[in-house]
């Protein structure tokens, strides 16, 4: 068991290396680099407070992916559900937003975690009805959410640009700045306890609840499941739904507690991300956690470094994590396969 | 009709079957990975690496051929490095296509700012030279569509998969590696050969479609692919993993996008235009129209100890 946690941790080590080659190819010293990266980084709160930020939406879209592959699904759509999800907050955030908070902060949190279970709802019925791949089907729900968001931005958006009206007042998650002058300026917010909170959430559904165990039991294998008596296309629908629902909390994040509005094109591949997040945590609630705030650094010490080295280094390295991780999961496997 | 009518006709023919060059060659490499039973998501970071080998290869040579043998070349060695992992540690398909993808996004990025200083376009470069063919590639509406090389070369890289996926020794031992892998290994064949070769034939063509991209346009801009490799793993799909079929489904998707182009949004609103390849293949794959079957093994990584 403690030899399988060191893949992630040399997946790490090898990007890095790897990312090193990068950084002498366009001559700088990658030593030099990755110190001030850390430095700008770590060495103080206002990076603190980015990288928190950054690791907000990272923690629901990663979520979102181990959950749906603890069932044996591969979720590549959390893009999709969240910017419908990010979308719904937004609109339903400013369409009620003379409602007093009370109603309207949990309206619009679940009116986002609503569209995102909508969104994986085809693909999930699909999958279980007649067995069609959800890979495919979460990829094409990407690209037609994009669409469809630019169509109802037609109706939606303040003319002229392409966000939606200001939300309600009601409706707006605290920044952290608010109450510790230590983070000012940084647009941290109480989401991050919202993201903590569903990971424990999740962990305790997957590991001490009858229907995580039986969901883990259909990612482990389907056929088995079904002689135990596990109704299987009912798991694979209820799980791919809340992996969709949990990717649409990334609206509270940026809709709730940064902008105030949604805004067309604001992820920028947060729900791909996710992918390398629950590769890189095996899966695990907490892993999630961790891997988030790893790679919300990596992403933050990426502009800290642009003016040396292009930013755009991180998103390789990033990438890289992805292939190297799960080639060292492969190759763990098989080593303590033939040692048993 | 009169004779304005059918230029305005043949013109888009000519756009249309255009427009769906880069498609077919992704859509029919990803036809000869999957048949070989490696899925390969990456068509979409390899068509992007293509586009930008293309812009290098003609920037550094002035020769847009050049250009294009250096597409080919970045499609075969990103498909190595996902035929490396996905083939040969066994690692999962779709998350080794997928990575691959977004070090794409991340690589061509970092390129265009370390030799072109932008980190939105690259220097202009030569487009492939237009052939006149005796007259040919003059007509007036379809000349561009006969005059361009790429559209040849798709043309008949198309049937070539074809023939050599259903008419070869070297075709029939890929399909079967897709199908039944353990019977594969059993008549003495390597499957990890087999399905390598495969993987390498889609980053060549997958690379050729970037070409065209940045050919078309001569030169290079950022996220320039535009989803266009997943378009053509849903005309893969469409055409249920048939060369043919696959170009066919591409046309089906070019007329949409010059649709789009030509009406700007009267009549239908391009979005929904935008969606409709998407739907199109969510339709298929649910049994309506057909049953769209991928081969038997595709998507499972062939391991010997384990069987």
């Amino acid at each position: 068991m403690k030899l399988r946690a060191f893949g992630p941790l040399l997946a790490v080590v090898g990007a890095l290396a790897v990312g090193a080659l990068f950084i002498a190819a366009v001559g700088k010293n990658p030593l030099a680099v990755y110190g001030r990266m850390a430095l700008g980084v770590f060495g103080n709160a206002y990076g603190i407070g980015q990288v928190l930020f950054r690791a907000t939406p990272l923690v629901f879209t990663g979520l979102a992916v181990a959950l749906g592959f603890r069932a044996g699904l591969f979720n590549i759509g959390a893009e999709g559900q969240l910017v419908m999800g990010a979308f719904a907050c937004g609109v339903v955030g400013a369409t009620f937003r003379d409602l007093p908070g009370v109603l309207l902060l949990p309206l619009t949190i679940a009116s986002g975690m609503a569209a995102g279970a909508l969104w994986a709802l085809p693909p999930a019925w699909l999958k279980a009805k007649v067995g069609a791949h959800e890979v495919i089907n979460t990829i094409m729900m990407n690209f037609i959410a994009l669409a469809l968001v630019q169509y109802l931005g037609h109706f939606a958006f303040v003319p002229a640009t392409v966000h939606t009206a200001e939300i309600g007042a009601g409706a707006r998650i605290a920044r952290f700045e608010a109450f510790l002058p230590i983070f000012r300026g940084s647009p941290v917010n109480l989401s991050l306890v919202l993201a903590v909170g569903v990971a424990l959430l999740v962990g305790w559904v997957l590991f001490r609840t009858r229907f995580g165990y039986e969901l883990r039991a259909v990612g482990l294998s389907p056929s088995a499941a079904e002689y135990a008596g596990i109704d299987v296309p009912r798991t694979w629908i209820l799980a791919l739904c809340i992996s969709g629902a949990i990717a649409g909390l990334v609206g509270a994040n940026f809709v709730q507690g940064y902008k105030g509005y949604f805004e067309s094109g604001f992820s920028s591949g947060i729900g791909f991300l996710g992918i390398a997040v629950a590769l890189l945590a095996r899966n695990h609630p907490i892993g999630v956690v961790v891997a988030s705030l790893f790679f919300a650094a990596l992403g933050y010490g990426g502009l800290v470094i642009n003016t040396e080295v292009p930013k755009e280094l991180v998103e390789i390295l990033q990438a890289i994590v992805i292939l190297f991780a799960i080639t060292l999961h492969v190759v763990i496997e098989r080593w303590l396969r033939r040692r048993a | 009709m009169n004779d304005g009518g059918l230029l305005v006709v043949l013109a888009f023919v000519a756009q249309t079957v255009r427009i769906s060059v880069p498609y077919a060659l992704a859509a029919v490499g990803g036809t000869l990975s999957e048949r070989g039973g490696v899925i390969n998501i990456a068509l979409e970071g390899i068509l992007l690496l293509g586009a930008l080998g293309y812009v290098l290869g003609a920037y550094y040579t002035g020769n847009p051929w050049a250009g294009l043998l250096a597409a080919a070349l970045v499609g075969l060695v990103t498909a190595g490095v996902h035929a490396i992992v996905s083939v040969g540690f066994k690692a999962d398909q779709i998350t080794s296509s997928l990575g691959i993808n977004l070090v794409a996004y991340g690589l061509t990025r970092f390129v265009l700012k370390s030799v072109f200083g932008s980190s939105s376009n690259s220097a202009r470069v030569a487009g492939l030279p237009e052939w006149t063919l005796g007259g040919l590639g003059t007509l007036p509406g379809v000349g561009s569509l006969f005059g361009n090389p790429m559209v040849w070369l798709a043309v008949i890289l198309v049937a070539l998969a074809h023939v050599v996926l259903f008419r070869t020794p070297f075709g029939l031992r890929l399909r079967t590696v897709g199908e039944h892998p353990e019977t594969a290994a059993t008549l003495g064949l390597s499957v990890a050969w087999l399905r390598t070769w495969g993987v390498l034939l889609s980053g060549v063509l997958a690379g050729l479609g970037g070409a065209w991209l940045a050919a078309d346009q001569r030169s290079f801009t950022d996220g320039m692919s535009g989803g266009r490799g997943y378009i053509a793993l849903a005309a893969m799909i469409v055409g249920k993993w048939n060369p043919f079929g696959a170009a066919l489904a591409c046309l089906l998707f070019g007329f949409s996008e010059a649709l789009q182009i030509r009406l700007q949004g009267q009549a239908i609103p391009n979005e929904f235009l935008q969606m409709l390849p998407y739907a199109v293949t969510m339709i298929v794959l649910a049994g309506v129209i057909g049953r769209a079957r991928p081969p038997a093994a595709d998507g499972i990584p062939y391991d010997a100890e384990t069987k």
